[in-house]
């Protein structure tokens, strides 16, 4: 068994507002095996994406880290100086933005967009053979050679998503950070980006954390995902035993709203949301956040916090339900 | 009987909480508006105490330093500098309100009317509010106050500066109705059958009201501006103590070069002050119109 | 750059000339002022011209600044003149024409206000990105509130303040004018550096209250830049902190400054009136106060044309360039 190049140990994010003190991520802790692919999935508030912005310590005033641990290949990236993070971001660790439409900057070209990337991480290279490096890039995402010389608002949606992607991947990371990268283009466009981006990741062998919100398209890409709710970690697995034999009710619940392929052809039954809403992090309850919504909830879910604890082989969840099997603490990892 | 006492007091001491919670939130607006209301209490309390003639010229000696007697000094003119000031600073602030509520008045109407209806109406007052707005208000006012024949009154000048002060609320009020026009809710109300005035007062003014008074503060701000230059270019009414024709004559009779300091300062602090406030107020009405303005600092 | 693009806006530029030269023709003709009669009773009032021989004078002035033709030969002749910078001659110092008054006033008015304009956008903007800048060195916001307030009280009232203290208490610069009183104007050093001590006050009440104009307008905008969505992805590029800030950051906000700095470009020949007064510099700004005083109509509109000639070429610069800067606009829109 290979050693995990990603690690995140008790992850706490919190915004400080004028109406108190909100913790955005609360206790996160999962692993990533080197060339795998994990997904966050949860609702919007959830904390998936400030998780995202967490591991490359992009979180902004009023928001801050409070605790935690961000392990890259042997570094805890949370005791980095200012400088050394600075080095770790593109060259070890990269991301893709969520919105793709505002994502580079407008008033210059791609090719200068790619290179001051390259420069910043001691790429030192004459501008003949950068000049090729960026070609070849841009050739790997799918792009044209002459998009080089053009600027965002000459490209679409989707040729700026994989100009972003062709940032990501040009000094070879580790691990790649997709913020729901296909969320703002339409249907067709989103899926040859999500294989240009896949093949790229497999080819470069590099890790790829995905974040979304939806399970379906996620169960298509992903091998391992974690579900999140309101801060929280509730479940850990592989996409096979998330999506036939889910443990946490709230994971249960986003399942059964998945239009199957029997509805879809017979159309008797419409996919159903999840009844009630999602709590304030201003005001969660005691005890399990899920509970108000929870139909399977007990007594002590309103009283005490269920931690996310092994369940099965490779599952984990945070859930009273499962209490009376073994159970086994740490940091869910794939087996 | 004792909930009909019990509910005021406890509604006073809620409105009380609400304004300490705003004045925690935007503490440059509460500094603003107290700067300004101090200008204001003393110039309307002050001349109660005060004799107005002492404001005319020939009523003292010439030139005396700040004394008990003369609290503020006199100037080279014969007046008592106290008295000039609190006669000045009411008429100071009067042109500037007077000009920008009749300023504002034109952007509000130009502005909603283009913004809302479009077409050729708009056209027409958004190219006249960008090629006026470019030209500088003290040159148009130049002009036109040479050509005026005859004495200018305080209540001329008032509308005269109007008539340069409309063009920045007809661009910003044009632009945030454009915006407003955009957004659901107006939408809304237009399919449900609500007729354009009713979408206007009900749907769309109510949420522009910090715009508006972020654009007012700034208007009084200019028109003050405005005033008080073309007084000390010895373009405004005459025979009256406005501040900046205090400023016109101290700068006639070399108050600086004659160490009058009593004479030049109090007009340019009295100033001072009124910017600096109208300036808080404009930039905090600006926060809480605008929340992207608030920096992470 | 398209040539119908460039042709275009020269039209635009040509049409608001005309429209100045229009105006200026007309409106003294409208508010009823014979400029001549005006300044004419204004000699006689303080005993230069005997009451006899105004009526004389009268006719020969109108004769000379061609008041007796028809108003249309009037106006033509009116517009071919303003199209050559002829204005005519000044009706205060009659024999000097406006153009030679212009022309000895308008240098010092445009050296001081361009030095001081460009120092000012400079400074400011800087302090502004800086302010909204998150990893900004403390100092900056202590800094930075005086120069906020000071931008609030228009510059000729520091300018009042700053004579009384660096004149006249200290006296560390001269009090006023544009140079000792004893010397003429000339290429020497002597002469330049007598110039530039006496335009340091003037130039320090403007920079004093015009930094923060620039520094409140940049941080807004680098405020609301901060919050773009390329600046996550450019942070999350690794890239150093100066290229984050400049080519990133103030690259960004900058553009309405530009738009900003070109205009109080074109404002520089009215743009400091009031400090030319407190001053008495030799400015166009003191001329203009001069021509109010004394009626002086031509050397007036002289003026106002030229103010108005700044601005629309400032705009006409402006909009022929700005393409290049924001590569999101295009000359097909103009």
């Amino acid at each position: 068994m290979s050693e995990p190049v990603l690690t995140i140990k008790d992850l706490r994010v919190s915004y400080q507002t004028p109406k108190g003190k909100v913790r955005a991520v609360d206790g996160v802790s999962f692993s990533l095996m080197p060339s795998e692919r994990f997904g966050l999935v949860g609702e919007s508030g959830s904390g998936k994406t400030t998780t995202a912005l967490a591991l490359l310590r992009l979180i902004k005033p009023p928001g801050v880290i409070e605790s935690g641990e961000v392990h890259l290949a042997g570094k805890n990236l949370l005791s980095l100086s200012e400088e050394q993070m600075r080095r770790v971001r593109l060259a070890e660790l990269s991301m893709i933005p969520q919105g793709a439409m505002n994502s580079l900057n407008p008033v210059a070209t791609v090719n200068n967009q790619i290179i001051d990337g390259l420069r910043d991480h001691g790429v030192n290279s004459p501008k003949h053979v950068l000049n090729e490096r960026i070609a070849d890039l841009l050739k790997r995402v799918g792009l044209e050679p002459s998009v080089a010389d053009m600027y965002p608002h000459e490209l679409s949606g989707g040729m700026k998503q994989r100009v972003t992607i062709a940032i990501a991947i040009s000094m070879g990371p580790k691990v790649i950070v997709a913020d729901e990268p296909t969320s703002a283009l339409d249907v067709v466009i989103q899926m040859q980006v999500m294989e240009t981006l896949i093949g790229l990741q497999e080819e470069l062998g590099a890790s790829l954390v995905m974040i979304g919100h939806d399970m379906g398209l996620m169960a298509q890409v992903v091998s391992r995902i974690g579900v999140m709710y309101a801060g929280k970690l509730v479940e850990v697995g592989t996409v096979r035993d998330i999506l036939l034999s889910p443990l946490h009710p709230y994971t249960q619940l986003l399942v059964e709203s998945l239009p199957s392929m029997e509805s879809k052809l017979t159309r008797t039954r419409r996919p159903r949301g999840i009844p009630g809403i999602t709590p304030s992090l201003l005001d969660l309850p005691a005890g399990c956040a899920f509970r108000p919504r929870c139909p399977k909830a007990i007594e002590q879910c309103s009283t005490i916090t269920p931690p996310l604890e092994k369940v099965r082989a490779d599952q984990w969840t945070a859930c009273h339900l499962y209490g009376e099997t073994e159970k086994q603490d740490g940091i869910p990892a794939k087996a | 009987m004792i909930q009909d006492t019990a509910a005021p007091v406890a509604r006073s001491r809620r409105f009380a909480n609400h304004v300490g919670r705003l004045m925690k939130l935007y503490p440059l607006l509460f500094i603003g508006f107290a700067l300004l209301l101090t200008v204001i209490l003393v110039g309307v309390i002050g001349s109660r105490f005060m004799d107005p003639d002492l404001s005319r010229a020939g009523s003292t000696p010439l030139d005396i330093a700040p004394s008990r007697e003369y609290l503020l000094g006199t100037d080279s003119m014969g007046r008592d500098v106290l008295a000039v000031m609190l006669r000045g600073t009411p008429l100071t602030l009067q042109v500037g309100f007077m000009a920008a509520t009749i300023g504002m008045g034109i952007g509000i109407v130009l502005g909603f009317v283009g913004g809302f209806y479009g077409g050729i109406v708009d056209t027409v007052f958004k190219g006249l509010a960008d090629i006026l707005i470019t030209i500088p208000a003290l040159l148009i006012l130049v002009v036109v106050a040479v050509s005026l024949t005859g004495p200018v009154s305080i209540n001329v000048q008032a509308l005269v500066i109007a008539s340069v002060s409309w063009m920045l609320p007809t661009r910003t009020i044009r632009a945030q109705v454009l915006t407003m026009r955009e957004r659901a809710y107006v939408s809304v109300a237009e399919l449900s059958g609500a007729n354009r005035f009713e979408i206007i007062f009900l749907e769309i003014l109510p949420n522009l009201l910090p715009y508006l008074a972020a654009s007012f503060a700034a208007t009084v701000a200019i028109a003050i501006l405005t005033t008080v230059g073309m007084d000390a270019l010895g373009l405004g009414p005459q025979n009256v103590p406005t501040l900046g024709n205090t400023v016109y004559w101290a700068l006639f009779y070399s108050a600086p070069l004659r160490g009058l300091y009593w004479w030049w300062a109090p007009p340019i602090i009295t100033l001072g002050v009124v910017f600096i406030g109208l300036y808080l107020i404009t930039a905090g009405l600006d926060k809480i119109a605008n929340p992207r303005l608030r920096s992470h600092g | 750059m398209t040539t119908s693009y460039v042709l275009k806006r020269l039209g635009v530029f040509l049409l608001v000339m005309w429209g100045a030269a229009t105006f200026s023709f007309f409106l003294p003709r409208i508010a009823d002022v014979n400029p001549i009669e005006e300044r004419m009773a204004q000699l006689a009032s303080r005993g230069a011209v005997s009451v006899g021989n105004t009526e004389a004078m009268i006719k020969n002035f109108e004769k000379r600044f061609g008041l007796d033709k028809p108003l249309a030969e009037q106006y033509v002749r009116y517009l071919w003149n303003t199209a050559r910078f002829d204005f005519g001659f000044s009706i205060a110092f009659f024999p000097t024409s406006v153009g030679s008054i212009i022309r000895e006033a308008l240098p010092w008015t445009i050296v001081l206000l361009t030095v001081v304009t460009f120092m000012n956008f400079t400074i400011g903007v800087l302090l502004g990105a800086v302010l909204a800048w998150p990893r900004a060195p403390a100092f900056v916001k202590v800094v930075a509130p005086p120069f906020m307030g000071l931008s609030a009280i228009p510059y000729y009232l520091i300018g009042i303040g700053l004579i009384y203290l660096f004149a006249f208490s200290w006296q560390i610069f001269p009090i006023s004018g544009g140079y000792n009183i004893g010397s003429t104007p000339q290429w020497s050093s002597a002469f330049l550096w007598d110039a530039v001590r006496h335009s340091i006050l003037p130039a320090a009440s403007i920079v004093l209250s015009g930094i923060g104009f620039w520094a409140i307008g940049m941080r807004g905008m680098m405020t609301m830049t901060m919050g773009e969505d390329y600046m996550l992805l450019a942070e999350s590029k690794g890239l150093k902190g100066w290229r984050l800030f400049i080519w990133y950051g103030m690259r960004n906000a900058m553009l309405p400054q530009i738009t900003a700095l070109a205009l109080s470009l074109g404002h520089i020949v009215s743009g400091a009136i009031l400090v030319e007064v407190v001053f008495s510099y030799p400015g166009i700004g003191g001329m203009l106060v001069q021509a109010i005083r004394n009626f002086d109509f031509t050397l007036l509109y002289g003026i106002v044309y030229l103010t108005i000639l700044g601005i629309a070429i400032a705009t006409l610069i402006l909009d022929l360039t700005y393409p290049r800067l924001d590569p999101r606009i295009t000359y097909a829109k103009g």
